[in-house]
């Protein structure tokens, strides 16, 4: 059992873009932290250990802990760890903020993820988690795998219907974008014809389809119900936290509608007392690295039943002014800074609680999802609120 | 496949850029056009840092101003390569050490002008000669040479 709550006290994002030739990678992540540290006014001295992640091998470097903890962070002779997981490396980061916390072994800590993609092959590293003999050849990357998913999805589905809503999906999303400064692109008059003329990248998946690569780096800070009450009076507390990790290996193992968020979000609805997920959160932020992807995982996540996933599109009710809308700060489909990304999630998703959000703000909300996604399938989960306590 | 069939063999492309970023940019030029050796200081503890960089790494303090240090400085440990590999820039022996600069509180790595271990000594005094055409490279300070 937790020892202490956990809130979310100061965050920090940069503007992310496609390529930040005027900082180097330090400097790029100082710009995150700083922002972090004046949000919740506090100095570097004050925040107990750092939990810093990207992924090794995507700019073509490794260990980057050495020099980033440091010269971006501040932390010389403090407590550091590095965590990369894929994808899903801000949400491993952002969990493992709340277990530090939680568990009483630090009062506050700093947690940062960052990815400066244009410098580097994403695709590199990610052909390496990937088996040599049955794999590379073939499946590896992370397309690969994604256009699979997505043609498996629409042929049960339907391919035309699901061509359809899944443009509506890059729509609603890159819209809210528009609203969100820090979103990587920025594209107000987007059209579904738009996206389903764009260039076919692997069948199904065409290039608006897909998410960007972006650089920059957000920096979160935690701390425990002492600490959070001297540092705002309005912070973003975690109700409760939920991961599911999977096995596939080929394509052994069913993976279009990703068995993990289901596993996960079963967890942590019982967690939390949520018996609705549409009636009980009031805004979700989902890491959905493809526009079929936000239709599979709302499904896998309990939004609605499998294979209705664009009816939370039809029906408005994940769209901004609906009853639940998903990705109200664009979503992966319109940034995505992979060590940076699912911390973006949850960053966002406490922007919401903290009543932050300017153009992108959900009324009133209350109670918020983030949600990670990447490594083999996995799903890592959050849910945010105005107290610590479950919803019911 | 190798000749054992249950090995696979397989090479893996790393390409990458590098922002390298305004104090390095900045440094480079320096060593290039005015043969001059700047580093920054920090506003707090008032170290002065060659290499450069943006933040202080013990203040946490953006540091903004630029100071010239001196091309000659101090040995402070070296190593004499002479096992030669593939991913070598130079061909061995040759010897590189860890440089305080005069007016600089950090280190620089750089090459050193004599492969006899035997003529090097840490603690004895070198200095900067520059290469001839400036590439904007590290290298634009070809190497430190015993004095």
């Amino acid at each position: 059992m937790p020892k202490h709550d956990v809130a979310i006290v100061g965050i920090g994002q940069t503007k992310f873009r496609s390529k930040r030739r005027d900082v180097n990678i330090p400097e790029m992540i100082y710009e995150a932290v700083k922002a972090a540290l004046d949000d919740a006014n506090l100095e570097i001295k004050d925040i107990d250990a750092l939990l810093i992640g990207n992924m090794d091998h995507f700019e073509g470097i490794n260990f980057s802990e050495l020099w980033t903890g440091i010269d971006a962070c501040g932390f010389y002779l403090k407590p550091v760890v590095k965590i990369a997981t894929g994808g899903t490396t801000g949400s491993s980061l952002g969990i493992s903020g709340y277990y530090n916390i939680a568990s009483g072994i630090y009062d506050k800590v700093l947690v940062v993820g960052w990815e400066k993609l244009n410098e580097g092959g994403a695709t590199t590293g990610i052909i390496t988690a990937f088996d040599p003999v049955w794999e590379r050849p073939s499946l590896a990357g992370a397309l690969g795998p994604l256009a699979l998913m997505a043609n498996i999805y629409a042929s049960k589905y339907g391919i035309e219907r699901s061509m359809e809503a899944s443009a509506d999906v890059v729509v609603k999303n890159r819209s809210n974008a528009a609203n969100n400064e820090f979103a990587h692109l920025q594209m107000p008059n987007i059209t579904t014809d738009f996206v389903m003329s764009s260039q076919m990248i692997s069948y199904p998946l065409r290039l608006h389809d897909c998410c960007p690569q972006s650089e920059g780096a957000c920096a979160v800070i935690y701390a425990n119900e002492n600490e959070a009450k001297k540092i705002t009076d309005n912070p973003a507390w975690f109700k409760g936290v939920s991961t599911a990790h999977y096995y596939t290996f080929g394509c052994d193992d069913i993976m279009y509608n990703l068995p993990t968020a289901t596993i996960a979000s079963k967890k942590i609805y019982k967690k939390v007392g949520i018996k609705d997920p549409i009636k009980d959160l009031d805004v979700a932020e989902i890491y959905e690295p493809t526009s079929w992807a936000e239709l599979a995982w709302t499904e896998a996540l309990g939004f609605c039943d499998f294979g209705k996933g664009h009816t939370l599109l039809d029906e408005g009710i994940s769209k901004m002014g609906g009853e639940m809308p998903v990705n109200p700060s664009g979503g992966v489909l319109s940034t995505n800074p992979i060590g940076a990304t699912a911390l973006v999630r949850f960053a966002e998703a406490a922007i919401q609680i903290m009543g932050r959000g300017g153009k992108r703000q959900v009324p009133d909300a209350e109670v918020a999802m983030g949600m990670g996604f990447g490594g083999s399938l996995w799903t890592e989960l959050c849910i945010l609120g105005k107290d610590p306590k479950p919803v019911r | 496949m190798s000749d054992d069939k249950r090995v696979f063999e397989g090479r893996i492309k790393v390409p990458y850029k590098h922002t390298a970023g305004a104090y390095v940019e900045k440094f480079l030029t320096e060593i290039g056009q005015n043969r001059k050796i700047m580093g920054v200081k920090c506003p707090k503890c008032k170290k002065v840092f060659v290499p450069p960089k943006m933040v202080c790494f013990e203040c946490f303090e953006k540091m903004e101003e630029w100071v010239e240090v001196g091309n000659q400085g101090t040995l402070k440990g070296f190593t004499v390569v002479t096992h030669k590999t593939d991913v070598m820039p130079l061909k061995p022996p040759f010897a590189y050490g860890i440089i305080r600069l005069d007016g600089a509180d950090t280190d620089i790595v750089h090459l050193i002008k004599e492969s006899d271990p035997n003529k090097l000594k840490a603690g004895m005094r070198v200095e900067a000669s520059f290469y001839a055409k400036p590439r904007k490279r590290i290298l634009d300070i070809e190497y430190f040479k015993p004095i």
